[in-house]
């Protein structure tokens, strides 16, 4: 037996390797920076999609956009005596394509503007900038209206850009696939996790998670030819697609979500806790619904957070079955959610123009609720955890 | 007595010198339980002692949790678990088929072997199990909690705190409310399985104490890995080996002239 070190085993000399950081193992260090790299690249990718659709909308959130369908036109001795630059809006240059026309194009596109000007609509609404904040969120009496009412009518001479129907279709249609899908996903969930045996369980919880692989278009044909008709047989209504239908075909996308987060907080309370109940007494519901449920409420709540965030967000399904634009509090009547409008406006509105520049700021209004609404279903689910903990 | 050394130790453990002759309350008549086709438990067959404490010794895997578990058909719960024989409390079969189990389990006790209070208030958690019962009254509720706590020797450390946690407790603390939670509905007997296990020597000793002090109203089925505890707490012991019953009788006698070899060699730490 020898205990000569052998000639194939390499041996650092002194404590020199001990500094040698990364180098010593690149791949490994290259490795973890590129995951970092990805990781971080997502944060990345948010905040560049933030920051483009806000620079879309910023014209319209700033007040320099100008939808009025007729402007006031000058003679031309008025409008060769305005200073340069005033002339430049006047004619709705831009600098670089008014420093590169001469004189005489100038001319023509006075002259063509008075031409135009005789042959404008002379409704009295025609020189308004639908585009001001009055106008996108304050109700307006349009000529022909009886009353001031708020309309989305983005198409037509006169623009009609109110904002509010829109809020009012997509929270209306968003609660109703709430209060359908909540409590049947929640339902389903305790089921699942706390009361059926086990045998059920291994096919029922992904054949409800199978729900979520439906791809949305196919729920929307579905909900708009066989559910629309249904349901009309079934409540009696007039309109056939309408914001119940809308709120009720989101609510079957809303409830595999739902119930996938909310099924694994249940199951993810220790089993020692219904143990506990059930050893003091408690039925198997009993011990579900007043230890386990309480128990899983972060868990529980931030499903339902993430389902209202869902319902807002989605769109496929929305477009497909609902239609008018109007603000009404019966669940019967058609609504039109914003995600709906900028998927089936946006295609068609010019690019750069007041309608495009309106629908991102629909986006970017879409963008910042669904964010808030994720940040404050954060908090209250730490702030659930830690009361629960017994640290608060 | 017994002149061998082990003897004479066992002698100095044991705590109570003469065991109780109460009547009987469980009579467990050749029971034996399956998990699928294992067989965890072999004809067992022991009568247990009203208000006194018996322990349930043995090396892990032997069955006495699984037996302990059989007394308020916790074992209901585990999938492809069968039971044959019989298990009677107070006269009753409590396998039979109109058996109500919540109303067994209300006179059937358990603390559990981790200490699992709920998530709730410490108030809350004994007032549970109260309301489940039908106690409404704010003021019954009070009392009851106060009259649990003070049998479970936690009054003092939690009045002042009732409405925290009981998650913020220490874990002798914690079980101890576990304790309180079960007595709480004054069930007839209570089981311990592994109550202290978890438990550092000082939090221990309280739970033994208390456990000594709970017999007076209760009968007491305990599970324990410890010898000690076993010689001091209990007035009968039962020794397990592989799902059968190798040994019972007085705690006395099982720790200082055993009757098997078996049991010998587990009491005095020869094997297990």
């Amino acid at each position: 037996m020898s205990f000569k070190t052998p000639n194939t085993a390499r041996r650092t000399e002194g404590w020199m390797g001990l500094k040698r950081g990364h180098r010593a193992r690149p791949l490994e260090w290259m490795i973890e920076q590129l995951i970092q790299f990805v990781s971080y690249s997502a944060i990345i990718m948010v905040f560049l999609i933030f920051v483009f659709v806000t620079r879309e909308a910023l014209p319209i959130l700033l007040g320099q956009m100008d939808s009025a369908a007729v402007r006031p036109s000058l003679s031309m001795d008025e409008a060769m005596k305005l200073p340069e630059a005033d002339l430049r809006k006047y004619l709705n240059m831009t600098q670089s394509e008014f420093a590169k026309a001469d004189a005489e194009s100038i001319k023509m596109l006075v002259e063509l503007r008075i031409e135009s000007s005789a042959t404008e609509t002379t409704d009295k609404d025609a020189k308004l900038n639908t585009t001001q904040w009055s106008h996108l969120l304050g109700p307006y009496q349009w000529s022909g209206y009886t009353q001031p009412e708020y309309i989305w009518q983005p198409v037509g001479t006169i623009h009609k850009y109110n904002i509010v129907p829109l809020l009012v279709g997509s929270l209306k249609v968003s609660f109703i696939a709430l209060a359908f899908a909540l409590p049947l996903a929640l339902g389903a969930a305790i089921y699942v996790s706390q009361l059926a045996n086990p045998r059920i369980k291994e096919w029922l919880k992904p054949a409800i998670e199978l729900l979520a692989g439906l791809p949305s278009v196919v729920l929307g044909f579905f909900a708009m030819l066989v559910m629309a008709t249904f349901l009309q047989n079934v409540f009696g209504y007039t309109t056939r697609l309408n914001a119940f239908l809308a709120g009720i075909a989101l609510g079957l996308a809303v409830i595999p979500l739902v119930f996938s987060i909310a099924e694994d907080a249940l199951t993810s309370v220790p089993r020692s806790y219904t143990q506990a109940a059930l050893a003091l007494g408690s039925s198997r519901w009993q011990a579900a619904y007043q230890i386990v449920l309480p128990a899983a409420l972060p868990g529980v709540f931030a499903a339902a957070v993430l389902g209202f965030g869902r319902a807002l967000g989605e769109t496929m399904i929305v477009l497909m079955t609902s239609s008018a634009s109007i603000i009404s509090w019966n669940i019967f009547d058609s609504a039109r959610p914003i995600t709906a409008s900028i998927a089936a406006e946006l295609a068609e509105a010019v690019f750069g123009g007041h309608h495009y520049r309106i629908l991102f700021m629909l986006g970017a209004l879409l963008f910042t609720v669904t964010f808030l609404l994720n940040l404050i279903g954060d908090v209250v689910v730490h702030r659930l955890k830690r009361r629960l903990e017994g640290k608060a | 007595m017994s002149d061998t050394p082990t003897a004479r130790m066992a002698d100095d453990l044991v705590s109570s010198s003469v065991a109780p002759q109460t009547q009987e309350i469980i009579h467990i008549n050749d029971l034996s339980l399956y998990y699928g086709a294992a067989r965890a438990l072999v004809d067992i067959s022991l009568k247990i002692r009203e208000n006194v404490v018996t322990a349930f010794i043995g090396p892990s895997g032997c069955g006495k949790s699984t037996l302990l578990r059989c007394l308020n058909r916790m074992n209901d719960l585990i999938d492809n678990v069968r039971i044959d024989g019989s298990c009677e409390i107070g006269g009753h079969n409590i396998y039979g088929s109109e058996v109500d189990v919540i109303e067994l389990r209300k006179r059937v006790g358990m603390v559990f072997q981790k200490s699992n209070p709920f998530p709730k208030s410490i108030y809350e958690n004994i007032a549970f199990a109260l309301r489940l019962h039908g106690m409404t009254k704010k003021s019954d509720l009070d009392a009851t909690v106060e009259r649990s706590l003070r049998q479970a020797a936690l009054w003092e450390e939690v009045k002042d705190r009732l409405h925290s946690s009981g998650l913020g407790l220490s874990g002798g603390q914690q079980q101890r409310l576990c304790i309180a939670r079960a007595v709480a509905i004054q069930p007839e007997i209570l089981l311990m399985d592994e109550p202290a296990s978890a438990l550092d020597p000082l939090a221990t000793a309280k739970i033994e104490e208390l456990v000594l002090d709970l017999k007076k109203d209760y009968t007491i089925v305990i599970v324990t890995h410890n010898m000690q505890q076993a010689a001091r707490v209990s007035d009968y012991t039962a020794f397990f080996y592989l799902g059968k019953l190798v040994e019972f009788n007085t705690t006395r006698k099982v720790f200082t002239n055993p009757s098997h070899k078996q049991t010998e060699d587990y009491v005095t730490g020869r094997f297990g």
